[in-house]
């Protein structure tokens, strides 16, 4: 009995030390806003690369940072590019440095509920920076009343609503807010949580448009994604060229081409109010964190052959999900930068 | 080793561990201590994982009030001030209310109907803290936007408490969620409590002349009272360290006020929303500071129950412990 089990075990350990050398697991953690199409893509690609599984947890974008920078897992992702600080210690502490790919991109729109209007609302810049900073307090003020000309805007106050979790759609929204408003960018700051001066929390896109949809006179920003799917009325912002636009996949597209003739080698921009006719200005990407040197070279392989694939074909099942295929500019660019993987 | 069991005295050691008692003295010792032992490694980690923001701040992260992760200046003030608060509300509404049914239930109702409602309240303890959640942005957050609050402004508007917008959202809307929450507890004890209380003792009061009333709240409540106060600390322990239900009705906004209607913060509804997305070392280690900080207030305020129980048991109410 005892000769049987050594022997059992000997065989499962040998069939172990087999299995494992087949199936190559790779871990990634991070960001939560683009986990549908990681989802989709690495169900599809491990289906067609049937030794490679790609694993994702969706963590949120800080700990993804958090994690990467520690080596407990292979690649991390993020709704908002890693600053220079957390890149200084990403490299201070493995020696080479920390890639970004954009993947898809995605935009946040200003969601309302003012009783009695029902058509769609302009925005401008200033009036968004003027009401989340708490100067603007009526929904007929002037500086909301010029832009809709025709609207009837009732003399109540704005009930603000925004994100209570650190989140990237905060990101986006702040770094377009920063942009365009001297005062936003030195009271509060951009980042994915930050010192509101006015408004209520809402946990997550449902918590804001849940608040949004009961609280009478509200205005909130969620992801696009999110309003197109859950049907939630949303308005238009002007762009950088003055044209008022109502979020698209297209203008998102168009916001990261507008950009890409600019773009960093590093693909760490903000591609929030991008020049363009056409383009959308509360854009963003997403990224995936990669790093520049793998010493385990199936999965560096690996890696590189499934991002290759995600930039090319992968970006098909982008717009079924509601996100925006990158341009192809930026894939083109981004090809070129995968081959620096050693 | 004096209180240890007949078999200690002058056999030694070896020959007591054979009997089988000293195993089993043995055992149950570690695990208790195993209790201890997680407690005060839960504190470390806590204490260990805190210490970039206690060196910054120092004792000011008490009494700070501001929040920005972008300026990276922390405090801690509006969220013990929204957590001390709700609890506070919850069990202002809970306690008579969970008191009054433990009493209903225990002296006034019959038999069945005691027992039938008790199996209803057990339900309600079980339903899990998320549902709470939703009933109250679903349910509870209307009401009171579109009924109570205006009412309460209407009629008691001159009020500091009762000031302010009326969101919905707000430090009394959480504090009706937590009551809900909580009130099954203070009835499942103290109804036990109040069952164990022994019969001589009513029997007494009403020979002695006593109403069914007189006797049931001038000495058997009385007489509970130590087991009563358990069960409202322990009501009180759930409701500081409440996290879902509170985040999804407090309206998630630093600010202390006194009015009720105004929105605020929890310590455990913070923790919650921020500690995923935390980036930077002292952004995620003032959370983790935060969380000292609820241990400490649910240790202080165990501590003064404590030593509540250990006072008013010295005047003689008959029930030592519970």
């Amino acid at each position: 009995m005892k000769r049987l089990t050594g022997m059992l075990l000997v065989v499962l350990a040998l069939g172990g030390f087999v299995l494992a050398q087949n199936a190559l697991l790779i871990n990634g953690a991070g960001a939560t806003f683009p986990t549908p199409i990681y989802s989709k893509w690495f169900d599809t690609y491990h289906k067609a690369n049937a030794n490679i599984q790609i694993n994702y947890q969706s963590v949120g974008s800080g700990a993804g940072i958090k994690q990467a920078t520690d080596g407990t897992v292979d690649f991390g992702a993020s709704d908002g590019p890693m600053n220079d600080e957390q890149l200084k210690a990403y490299s201070d502490k493995h020696g080479f440095a920390l890639l970004h790919f954009p993947t898809v991109l995605g935009a946040v729109v200003p969601t309302y509920n003012i009783a009695g209007v029902s058509a769609s609302l302009n925005f401008t810049p200033e009036v968004l920076a003027g009401i989340f900073l708490g100067r603007i307090t009526k929904w007929n003020d002037p500086a909301i009343a010029g832009a809709n000309k025709g609207v009837n805007l009732p003399a109540e106050d704005i009930v603000v609503v925004h994100r209570s979790d650190g989140s990237g759609t905060t990101y986006v929204f702040t770094d377009y807010l920063a942009k365009v408003s001297a005062d936003w960018k030195d009271k509060v700051g951009k980042g994915t949580s930050v010192n509101w001066p006015v408004g209520l929390g809402g946990k997550g896109n449902e918590g804001v448009t849940g608040l949004v949809k009961q609280t009478p006179n509200s205005l909130g920003y969620v992801e696009l994604i999110y309003a197109v799917k859950n049907n939630v009325s949303y308005g238009a912002v002007k762009n950088a060229s003055g044209i008022f636009l109502k979020a698209d996949l297209a203008g998102v597209s168009e916001a990261a081409a507008g950009a890409a003739r600019e773009m960093p080698d590093d693909f760490r921009v903000s591609i929030t109010n991008a020049p363009g006719k056409k383009a959308y200005p509360i854009s963003s990407f997403t990224w995936l964190l990669i790093p520049a040197k793998f010493s385990d070279t199936a999965k560096r392989d690996a890696l590189k052959s499934f991002l290759k694939w995600a930039l090319t074909d992968g970006q098909k099942d982008a717009e079924e999900l509601s996100y925006a295929k990158l341009p192809k500019e930026v894939v083109a660019k981004e090809l070129k930068a995968i081959n620096s993987i050693q | 080793m004096s209180n240890a069991g007949p078999s200690t005295g002058s056999r030694s050691f070896l020959s007591r561990l054979w009997d089988g008692d000293e195993i089993a003295r043995i055992v149950t010792f570690l695990f208790a201590a195993t209790v201890v032992l997680i407690t005060v490694l839960l504190v470390l980690q806590l204490w260990h994982d805190s210490s970039l923001p206690r060196h910054k701040f120092g004792l000011s992260f008490f009494v700070t009030r501001v929040w920005d992760p972008i300026a990276e200046q922390f405090g801690a003030l509006p969220f013990i001030y929204g957590t001390l608060f709700t609890a506070a509300v919850a069990l202002l509404l809970a306690v008579p209310l969970g008191l009054g049914s433990a009493i209903f239930l225990a002296e006034l109702a019959p038999q069945k109907i005691s027992d039938t409602l008790q199996f209803f309240i057990d339900l309600l303890a079980a339903v899990p803290s998320v549902i709470y959640g939703l009933l109250g942005m679903f349910v509870v957050v209307p009401v009171m936007r579109v009924y109570i609050q205006p009412a309460l402004k209407h009629s008691l508007g001159f009020l500091p408490l009762f000031q302010g917008p009326a969101f919905g959202v707000g430090f009394l809307t959480a504090g009706i969620v937590l009551a809900i929450m909580v009130i099954p507890y203070i009835i499942s004890v103290s109804r036990e409590v109040l069952l164990s209380v022994p019969r001589d003792q009513r029997e007494a009061a009403l020979a002695l002349g006593a109403t069914r009333w007189e006797s049931t709240w001038k000495v058997v409540v009385p007489f509970a009272r130590t087991g009563i106060m358990g069960s409202i600390f322990l009501a009180l322990a759930r409701a500081l360290g409440e996290t879902m239900a509170v985040t999804m009705v407090i309206g998630n906004t630093p600010t202390i006020s006194a009015s009720l209607f105004s929105p605020g913060y929890s310590i455990a509804a913070v923790i919650a929303n921020e500690l995923t997305e935390a980036t930077g070392e002292v952004y995620f280690q003032s959370l983790v500071e935060l969380g000292l900080v609820l241990f400490l207030v649910t240790f202080i305020l165990n501590g003064l129950a404590r030593l509540m129980m250990v006072l008013t048991t010295q005047k003689g109410s008959g029930m030592g412990q519970v």
